[in-house]
């Protein structure tokens, strides 16, 4: 396989890895890390496709998606403790009355 | 024998560090307690890390280590220092939503692949450029940065002060609701 076909198949595994963990999984916080991990995905193939064109638009994209995720998980962090102190369970099941 | 196989090495790197990377990320779905899993994806990042370098990125390689796994990863993990051991979302690991999520994780990975193998003729355009010879630079880099995507920049210090702004917010909210 070529490296760029492997790269982008890894980016895809690690995708949707990261989209079952967020449906599957019990825990509020493993949710989060697996979001954490589809984030990664959608990384590295934007690192793929940037090397394969050669352009820096890519990277820049990558650089932006830190700072987003960084923000992402300094407003998602206190929501979940709260929530945490407020049920006493990060459960995602204990949840379900919120919805609308 | 042996100049062949230095010559081939970043290659044979970055295929054990993306099965690395792979085996780190589905370790996330099968360990049980968040510690393990919050390890795992650490090890996931730091793979990724490696790719990075190997793809001659270094300065992602580089933030992807400082930013992912020292500011994000730390946060997480003194959170679940934060819980409860006996919580039942630790003792019991899968949500009832097992089947679907599975049912669902087989339809994306067969859409993406597919439409994947379909862009094929695309891919072989140009190959990746592995090991340090990369066809953009830190200088090229930071004068993209900072001439084409200035604005982009400095949103993003917008955006920065509105996510402090928030959990502030989010603090003080909860503080009322504990008297």
């Amino acid at each position: 396989m070529d490296k760029t076909q492997m790269l982008l198949s890894l980016a895809v595994a690690l995708f949707a890895i990261g989209l079952l963990g967020v449906i599957v999984r019990r825990s509020l916080l493993v949710m989060l890390m697996c979001m954490e991990l589809m984030l990664n995905g959608v990384n590295l193939s934007l690192v793929t496709f940037a090397q394969q064109t050669g352009s820096a638009v890519g990277a820049v994209l990558v650089f932006l998606i830190f700072v987003v995720a960084t923000a992402e998980i300094a407003i998602a962090i206190p929501i979940v403790l709260m929530m945490t102190r407020h049920k006493r369970t990060l459960d995602a099941d204990a949840y379900s009355d919120l919805k609308g | 024998m042996i100049e062949s196989f230095l010559a081939n090495l970043d290659t044979l790197l970055l295929y054990v560090f993306a099965a690395s990377a792979l085996i780190g990320a589905l370790l996330m779905i099968v360990l049980r307690e968040p510690m393990r899993v919050a390890t795992a994806l650490i090890s996931t990042m730091v793979f990724l890390g490696g790719i990075y370098g190997l793809l001659g990125v270094h300065y992602i390689a580089a933030f992807q280590v400082l930013i992912y796994v020292g500011a994000v990863m730390v946060f997480m993990v003194y959170v679940i220092m934060l819980l409860d051991p006996r919580d039942p979302a630790v003792t019991r690991k899968f949500s009832r939503l097992l089947v679907p999520g599975v049912v669902v994780f087989a339809v994306l990975l067969a859409v993406l692949v597919a439409s994947m193998w379909r862009a094929a003729a695309f891919l072989d355009g140009g190959s990746v450029a592995a090991g340090g010879s990369s066809s953009f630079g830190l200088q090229q880099f930071a004068t993209a940065f900072l001439s084409e995507y200035w604005l982009q920049f400095e949103l993003t210090s917008v955006l920065l002060v509105a996510a402090v702004v928030a959990a502030l917010a989010v603090i003080r909210v909860s503080r009322r609701e504990r008297g």
